[in-house]
């Protein structure tokens, strides 16, 4: 390898070697959201190219799926993308259950709704504070975590874990939640809109704030749609789509919310897209306590779907069954499924092949992270340096889901 | 849930869903290169011979399927021919999710890359060519990008220790 030191080939362009200067941004770099490192070539303050070097994380998470039964793939799920676990948890429950064919339960549909969207705005929580941090206003990353704390509490309450949930399991929930847990959220997002108030009057009218997003990080609609961008940053670029809307999985067809969709292409429009979307996730978590149905958390399907506790401990059957699905798996038919859902940062998708056992033969995650990054340097390429850290706070990036 | 009748092999889905864009624009386009097709559980797989996909792409991306979603690859180890790459297309207008795949022998597997028709394609071959060790012709930037350069192997083939090599 002409590359001994295993650093990415970037040397200043031809022409140009004694006006631009090659410097390393991360892989330990606060700004860059874990261990992401850009290899940046500038000319004084001007980024002329940026270079993406990943990988720090990747842990072959896609390689131990496949020596796994189909349930056990589903805590693996949760360590992807780390901030918005359940997306992932439903993700995949989803695709495998297209396999299967197995019929959910109203009740578990309804509870996943509220639940991704609870994920969604812990999710935008987190990039909020991160965000508004990186540019300089300190204070709205304690007011955010604060409510995060709230979101990772409800968390805790139903599954007994604060971020790795695994609490959508193929063919509808783990448990059912704890008796006042619907109250609990009803409290929350009831005081969560003036929380929110809060973060837009500390920033939205913050000068400073402003000029650091406004016009900063331009992606065209054609650009974003040939780098693969999805989720808020797509919308931002003046595309209306969102997969909760024009392809619904799990009864989101039953609810009603708006897409917001900004054409302004920048750093702010992303900032705005997100916070509206926060307020129509409250909007979607009340509809779903409003109309939450009675009934089973679990499909009935005894072969596929674990036994409650307490079945399992009185009952012959149920304790078979649960001895069978822990040793040995279930069988899924042969073939090829892709689910995509709408998670916080964008498309995710999960591509299944089955080969008729119980273990998954490949699985493939999409996450919307990947892709996003190839858009970097488009939105960066002839601005200040100091609007790298803007931009790579505007697309949302987990590190996790990037590298896998 | 009640789900369409699953179709395989090409007549029974060109018969049946002559309708639909994407089978349309292909049969349009060039109806040889479709060696194969599926629908199975709501899903429509358009098999397309391996020369033929870049071209394959820039069809579809013409009849609506704007958006690259996804592409990886499966490895079928021992079988012949032993990969399938799976390329995820979306149209925004039609609000729908197309699967194109390709299939590759086991000799130095290679492909025309796809990203002139999307950039974003990118990442995503780089991904496979690190993990599966397939090749993507033109393609702008060929190296890995999750393993450090110098690493033996492609650890999602099947015939590389889940465990890896110690």
């Amino acid at each position: 390898m002409s590359n001994p030191a295993g650093m990415p080939v970037l040397e200043p362009a031809e022409g140009a070697r004694d006006q631009h200067m090659v410097i390393n941004m991360g892989p330990q770099h606060p700004a860059t959201h874990g261990v992401l490192r850009l290899v940046l070539e500038i000319d004084g303050e001007i980024v002329v190219r940026i270079y993406p070097e990943i990988g720090y994380l990747h842990t072959g998470i896609e390689k131990t799926c496949e020596a796994k039964f189909y349930h056990q793939v589903v805590p693996l799920t949760d360590r992807i993308n780390y901030l918005d676990p359940l997306a992932n948890n439903l993700c995949y429950a989803l695709a495998v259950e297209k396999f299967l064919s197995l019929e959910i339960p109203p009740k578990a549909q309804w509870m996943r709704v509220l639940l991704a969207e609870l994920s969604r705005l812990n999710s935008h929580l987190i990039w909020l504070g991160t965000h508004a941090m990186d540019i300089g206003a300190l204070t709205v990353f304690l007011y955010t975590f604060r409510e995060r704390e709230d979101i990772l509490r409800l968390f805790e309450a139903i599954s007994g874990q604060r971020m790795m949930t695994s609490y959508i399991r193929i063919g509808g929930l783990a448990l059912e939640p704890p008796l006042d847990f619907l109250d609990r959220v009803q409290a929350f997002i009831r005081t969560l809109p003036e929380k929110i108030d809060e973060y837009a009057n500390l920033l939205t009218g913050n000068p400073i704030f402003r000029n650091r997003l406004k016009g900063v990080g331009h992606l065209s609609a054609a650009d974003a749609i040939a780098l693969g961008v999805t989720g808020p940053p797509l919308r931002a670029s003046g595309i209306d789509f969102d997969l909760r809307r024009d392809m619904p999985y799990s009864s989101y067809e039953k609810f009603q919310f708006h897409v917001p969709v900004s054409n302004d292409c920048d750093c702010w429009a992303r900032y705005e897209v997100r916070l509206v979307e926060m307020r129509e996730s409250i909007k979607i978590i009340q509809q779903a306590l409003d109309g939450m149905p009675e009934g089973a958390v679990k499909a009935d399907a005894p072969k596929i779907v674990l036994p409650d506790r307490e079945k399992m401990k009185t009952q012959m059957e149920a304790l078979i069954h649960h001895f069978k699905i822990v040793t040995e798996g279930f069988a899924v038919p042969a073939g090829e499924v892709f689910q995509g859902i709408e998670c916080g940062h964008g498309q995710m998708g999960y591509y299944i092949v089955s080969d008729g056992t119980a273990k998954p033969y490949r699985v493939h995650m999409r996450y919307p992270s990947f892709p996003v990054l190839q858009a970097l340097e488009t939105m960066c390429k002839g601005r200040m340096l100091a609007d790298v850290v803007a931009v790579i706070g505007s697309i949302d990036i987990v590190l996790g889901e990037i590298d896998r | 849930m009640s789900e369409p009748k699953p179709l395989f092999g090409k007549a029974a889905v060109l018969e049946t869903l002559a309708e639909q864009p994407a089978v349309k624009a292909i049969v349009a386009w060039n109806a040889e290169a479709l060696t194969d097709a599926k629908f199975e559980f709501s899903e429509l797989t358009l098999t397309i011979a391996k020369e033929q996909i870049r071209a394959a792409c820039f069809a579809l991306q013409a009849a609506g399927y704007n958006f690259f979603e996804d592409l990886t690859a499966v490895d079928w180890f021992p079988r012949s021919p032993r990969f399938q790459l799976s390329y995820h297309l979306v149209s925004h207008s039609f609000k729908e999710r197309i699967r194109l795949s390709v299939l590759l022998e086991e000799a130095s597997p290679a492909v025309e890359s796809i990203t002139p028709v999307w950039a974003g394609a990118n990442y995503y071959e780089r991904e496979v060519f690190d993990l599966f060790g397939i090749r993507f012709e033109e393609h702008p930037n060929l190296r890995r990008i999750m393993l450090p350069d110098e690493w033996q192997g492609h650890p999602l083939r099947k015939d590389y220790p889940v465990e890896g090599y110690r």
